[in-house]
């Protein structure tokens, strides 16, 4: 039985993550996210569980990690100038483990630029978060729905890879009011994911002694298993070490935990990594995620109805990429493929990676305004 | 008996990576006696430093412990008290990672009074990326980013505290350890916030250029510029101007944060809401 509730997006991100398990949350007001922080700052009371307003993002983020690394479920949220400022932390998260999930609720940028409107353009942003080498897992909800079900599995993934998450809202699925259908609460708490405990002799544990593309294995503080976290390169037992081999180990493994782990096993999960709506006997395809891909329904339905027989590709999982699947779809459509979002082609340019072209029309727009389906069915008639 | 350090140290690590004659390790055997002082149980414990030459302290200390990025020590720190309030939380960090970087995190630790135990190693430099200017470098100094002489007036660090609304505020030096270790004693025990500015030398990276090349003759300088509080109150203002005051400069009783969260859950829960009249209307 699933349950049906009126709700926001942003509000939705928070019921989720209590519901997921989220004992803590800490952050710093920022349009349009900040009611993300308020349902927070009212639910976690309720469940027993801390939340603290900081004196600012990065505090926000360091005050999230400090209380997940001790081994509560934790999270922040925020939008693209809070990003830029977690940046050096979220780092920190890479590569000390430490299972974190971060919302944001896209606006314009760069800088300051528009607060209040709708963007995309922080999914380049997301991949790359921070200076160095790891890999990111971002996902990226495209209804009401999924801005709940989107956090349930990144409180999932983040715990099952140790590493950070960013779930992607935008402004406008964000505050967008409505109905959401949402799994019932058993299922979503059978589905819960609590990171891996060692539970041998203290004097034997090596947090990060593990095996490549294997996470770290780090226990919750104060249980008689003492062992350092750093922000430098380290090697088994967490202390730091400039050892090439070693050094050169951990990149590897922070990568290939993610990136090796998704392109053998097709995923992070069992759950989708997209969602496909009239590909069957499609002859050109829409790619569209977000809120955008909300107009890109309402575009395929009215092709069809005039004849032109579109499908919709819409990438939830955005990092990594459903690459074995947008491959195919590079193959199966040639250049009748047109890829739309609210940035100057930052997922564009992914699709161009994997395919390995540059024929397909990109939409795109980056003034804050969304895209409406008229623009998108306007432009799929001239690819015809 | 002699004291047993190794029982609170990660032994393999000796020795330390700091200089030979560096304060910090008395200040690393001062925090553990502090702690044996206080019967604390090191699975209760963890250290939280930050980057800079204090920020070893933590993988010397055998308890959870967490090296963490530059300014940030206190926000993580706040995380994992207000996650495990029962757990005790030292933090440690310099002058340039606290007063600098992470100077509003300093400011704003002390005014929410969470039952942190914080050691300010103030060396008055950066030591580890020698010689720049720091907020405490005193002013005409030589530092490398001031070679002509530091022009940068200083943050006097504790008051900065108590301004801040820190409810427990010491300045020591390590050149006493036991006096030094009777004041980290008294803020380990203070329920709240508690800011113990530790002075302390670094003769190779200030003290080399400004004529005090050697430990002793670096200690001899923080010796000339302290002075207990009651013999700095007698002094005349021209005076105070030239010496630091030392010892307990400030001890209240004020609502900690962790606890006052409590209140939060509890009025969440059903309980009595949280109105003004719970702070007597305090501005």
């Amino acid at each position: 039985m699933a349950r049906e509730v009126i709700s926001t997006g942003n509000e939705l991100a928070s019921m989720a993550a209590i519901d997921a398990g989220a004992r803590f949350f800490s952050g710093y007001p920022i349009t349009p996210s900040s009611e993300v922080m308020h349902v927070a700052s009212d639910l976690m009371p309720k469940v027993g569980g801390k939340f603290i307003q900081m004196e600012d993002e990065i505090a926000g983020i360091c005050a999230a990690l400090g209380a997940s690394m001790s081994g509560v479920k934790s999270y922040t949220a925020t939008s693209g100038p809070g990003i830029s400022l977690k940046a050096e932390q979220i780092g920190l998260g890479f590569i000390a483990e430490v299972p974190l999930v971060i919302v944001n609720v896209m606006r314009g940028g760069p800088s300051t630029g528009l607060p209040t409107r709708v963007s995309q353009a922080d999914i380049g942003q997301a991949k790359y978060p921070t200076h160095g080498d790891y890999a990111s897992i971002t996902l990226c909800a495209g209804s009401l729905s999924e801005c709940y079900t989107q956090t349930v599995r990144g409180f999932n993934l983040a715990e099952k890879y140790m590493t950070p998450v960013f779930v992607l809202l935008d402004e406008t699925i964000g505050h967008m009011h409505g109905k959401a259908i949402l799994p019932d609460l058993e299922e979503v708490e059978a589905s819960i994911v609590n990171r891996e405990e060692y539970t041998g002799d203290p004097a034997d544990y090596k947090p990060y002694d593990v095996p490549m593309d294997k996470p770290a294995v780090l226990n919750p503080f104060f249980k008689g298993y003492k062992y350092h976290v750093t922000g430098l390169h380290h090697g088994p037992t967490g202390f730091p070490t400039e050892d090439a081999e070693q050094c050169e180990f951990n990149i590897e493994r922070l990568v290939g935990k993610i990136n090796n782990v998704a392109a053998k096993n097709d995923g992070l999960d069992d759950l989708p990594d997209y969602e496909e709506v009239d590909m069957e006997d499609a002859e050109v395809c829409v790619i569209a995620y977000g809120s955008i891909a909300l107009g890109a329904y309402e575009a395929v339905k009215k092709l069809r109805s005039e004849g032109i027989k579109a499908g919709l590709f819409r990438p939830i999982m955005l990092w990594p990429s459903p690459a074995k699947k947008i491959a195919e779809i590079g193959e199966r459509f040639g250049d009748k493929i047109m890829v739309t979002e609210l940035n100057m082609g930052q997922y564009s340019d992914e699709i161009e990676r994997i395919i390995k072209r540059n024929d397909f029309t990109r939409l795109l727009k980056a003034n804050g305004r969304p895209i409406a389906p008229a623009e998108m069915v306007a432009k799929v008639k001239e690819m015809m | 008996m002699a004291f047993n350090y190794d029982k609170y140290l990660r032994v393999e690590k000796m020795p330390t990576l700091w200089c030979w004659g560096c304060g910090d390790g008395v200040i690393l055997k001062t925090v553990i006696r502090a702690i044996e002082k206080c019967g604390w149980d090191m699975n209760d414990v963890c250290v939280v430093s930050g980057i800079g030459c204090s920020g070893r302290f933590s993988s010397y200390i055998d308890c959870n412990t967490v090296h963490t990025t530059h300014g940030r020590t206190m926000a993580y720190a706040t995380g994992i008290k207000l996650a495990n309030p029962d757990k005790h939380v030292i933090v440690v960090a310099g002058d340039g990672d606290s007063l600098a970087i992470g100077g509003n995190h300093t400011i704003h630790a002390c005014r929410r009074n969470i039952d942190l135990n914080f050691i300010l190693i103030n060396n008055f430099i950066y030591g580890l990326t020698n010689s720049q200017t720091s907020p405490t470098t005193p002013q005409g100094m030589w530092s490398v980013t001031m070679k002509r002489g530091n022009i940068d007036p200083t943050f006097n660090a504790s008051n900065l505290a108590i301004g801040a609304g820190a409810s427990f505020v010491a300045r020591e030096s390590m050149i006493d350890p036991k006096k030094l270790e009777k004041v980290i004693v008294k803020a380990f025990q203070h329920k709240g916030f508690s800011f113990i500015e530790t002075l302390s030398n670094c003769h190779i990276n200030l003290g080399r250029k400004n004529k005090m090349g050697s430990a002793m003759e670096n200690l001899k300088w923080i010796d000339e510029i302290t002075v207990p509080l009651k013999k700095y109150e007698a002094l005349s203002e021209e005076e105070k101007l030239q010496k630091l005051p030392t010892g307990i400069l400030r001890q209240v009783e004020q609502p900690e944060y962790c606890e006052l969260y409590d209140r939060v859950i509890e009025a969440a829960q059903g309980g009595a809401k949280i109105t003004r009249d719970d702070f007597n209307k305090k501005l």
